[in-house]
């Protein structure tokens, strides 16, 4: 579904990604994992059209999608769950659903009923602003908004950075869910057990480059992996 | 006994202070209406800052001058086409004038440091006001009389012209219009969420520029209109005239708390209506001082001012 064929990119000044290659198929969970600074971010970002690659190409279902604006990757079926949530704070929680499937211009009120199924909590504060919601509901907002656009793909940045143990076996929960709908993730992770538990293939990124890659069973195997990222 | 007491007195001490009160209201009526009438048309000023800044973080000064420009290009229109046609041509230069002030000083700049786009602002303030002077050759032009609201009325004996009483309703259904856009519009909401975030907002398939471009429609439009209104009480147009009433806008837009239309609205109202009561009471030469000295304290003591965001930047 999404190649990514030797990508670099400069950011802030630095060569943040030098010449990645991987891929994406059909409805499974890929996992990006390595350190701060590894360039997942950005690698991300690029994908979305929000930074211009310096080199290399992005293909999505066969099409060169390379240096094209967010708003037509975002049409296309491609969406960002950035980091850090990014919830519209002013925004209710109900229009934050909506500004979700801007570019949508069905009908939106079945979509808003089912991830209302997945995320309960997000109904009962339906009037709230989302500034005021928790940092564990802004995640699960970051996530419904995301889906309201009708995804094929969704990047998921970093989705259980700052959350407690419950909410962070929730967001993976949700994973599993959204995949099951038939949509295909792309998971940036710190948190490398969760999410190699939860995907079928992984990257692993130092410094800009993909050092390793295999299956998560794999990965959680590999004895370099086991030291750098998952605590021995 | 003592209750009944105190209570006589209370409605005494009431009943002399509406009195004054009424007093007061009689012999200002004049400088009330006046305040009223321009407080309105700061309103419709200030909106475009607040609108700007809420959006791009951005003074955009040249707004005082595009109030001006809108004058001009009225005076010049109408020499050679009925008012009925030079109104609403006035108003799509004017918007023309906004949307391409944005594109050529401000967009350019969208990632620059905030300081830039600030001089940007100020640069393009000064091209207005010597564009102006080099056509005009600095001498002031009469704007046209607009037939209807340039008429005299008389109101309780205060003598007035219609625009006057034209001004109040107009600014409050121009303001609700505005406000029900950016509530309940798709293109509303699009407007609140690059306020609040750009990047996010582009991964929402917004196309901030689009919006941006929309908020200096909407801005200068409701400038122009200002543009008819004030410069039918103050008929002289020259290359400065947009500076005075671009900056008390300004303070309105601040006094308010800059970033809210509310705010500006009610800033706007308060500013004209003191600084023509201070006229009143005869102390002219202080009313301009009294807008600035408003500005000092409101930066001072609630920087962000009568409805402004109280929270600090975003994490």
């Amino acid at each position: 579904m999404l190649k990514v064929t030797d990508l670099h990119v400069n950011y802030g000044g630095i060569k943040a990604v030098k010449g990645i290659s991987f891929e994406v198929p059909d409805g499974e969970v890929v996992t990006l994992i390595g350190a701060n600074g590894a360039g997942k971010s950005t690698t991300l970002k690029t994908i979305a059209g929000l930074i211009k690659p310096s080199a290399g190409t992005i293909e999505f279902n066969g099409e060169d999608i390379t240096g094209k604006n967010t708003t037509d990757i975002v049409r296309m079926g491609i969406t960002l769950v950035p980091e850090g949530r990014r919830i519209f704070p002013d925004l209710t929680v109900l229009e934050n659903l909506k500004i979700g499937a801007y570019l949508r211009n069905d009908d939106i009120k079945e979509d808003i009923n089912w991830v209302y199924g997945i995320f309960p909590r997000l109904k009962e504060r339906e009037w709230q602003e989302g500034g005021t919601l928790s940092g564990g509901e802004q995640q699960m907002l970051a996530v419904a908004r995301a889906l309201m656009s009708r995804p094929k793909l969704m990047m998921m940045d970093e989705p259980s950075l700052g959350l407690s143990p419950i909410f962070v076996n929730e967001i993976f929960k949700v994973i599993n869910t959204i995949r099951a709908r038939g949509v295909t993730i792309l998971l940036i992770e710190q948190n490398a057990n969760m999410a190699l538990r939860t995907a079928d293939y992984g990257y692993v990124m130092d410094t800009g480059e993909i050092t390793i890659a295999g299956t998560g069973e794999e990965l959680s195997g590999n004895e370099q992996v086991k030291k750098a990222y998952l605590g021995g | 006994m003592k209750m009944v007491l105190t209570a006589f007195i209370g409605n005494a001490s009431f009943c002399s202070i509406f009195q004054s009160l009424a007093a007061f209201f009689k012999t200002n009526l004049p400088y009330i209406l006046a305040g009223i009438s321009v407080g309105g048309q700061y309103a419709l000023i200030a909106i475009g800052y607040t609108m700007v800044y809420g959006i791009l973080r951005l003074v955009n000064f040249a707004h005082g001058d595009v109030f001006m420009t809108a004058g001009l290009i009225c005076f010049y229109l109408s020499l050679v086409t009925p008012l009925y046609v030079s109104l609403p041509l006035t108003a799509a230069f004017t918007v023309l004038l906004g949307f391409t002030i944005e594109k050529v000083a401000y967009k350019p700049l969208r990632d620059a440091p905030r300081t830039s786009a600030m001089i940007s602002a100020l640069g393009m303030s000064y091209l207005i006001q010597n564009l102006a002077l080099y056509i005009t050759g600095g001498l002031s032009k009469q704007y046209p009389q607009i037939p209807f609201i340039s008429r005299s009325v008389t109101i309780a004996g205060a003598t007035t012209k219609m625009v006057t009483i034209i001004t109040p309703p107009l600014v409050i259904i121009l303001v609700a219009a505005l406000v029900a856009l950016i509530k309940y519009t798709k293109i509303g909401m699009a407007m609140r969420s690059v306020a609040d975030d750009f990047d996010t907002s582009r991964l929402m398939g917004i196309k901030i520029d689009k919006v941006i471009s929309m908020t200096f429609i909407i801005g200068t439009f409701l400038a122009s209109i200002g543009s008819m209104l004030y410069f039918t009480n103050y008929t002289a147009i020259v290359p400065t005239s947009g500076a005075m009433p671009g900056l008390k806008a300004f303070v309105a837009a601040v006094f308010g708390g800059i970033g809210s239309i509310p705010g500006a609205v009610i800033g706007a109202f308060i500013i004209g209506i003191c600084e023509n009561i201070i006229k009143g009471l005869g102390w002219t030469t202080f009313s301009d001082a009294f807008t600035f000295a408003l500005l000092i304290m409101v930066l001072i003591f609630m920087p962000s001012g009568l409805f402004g965001e109280k929270k600090t930047d975003k994490v």
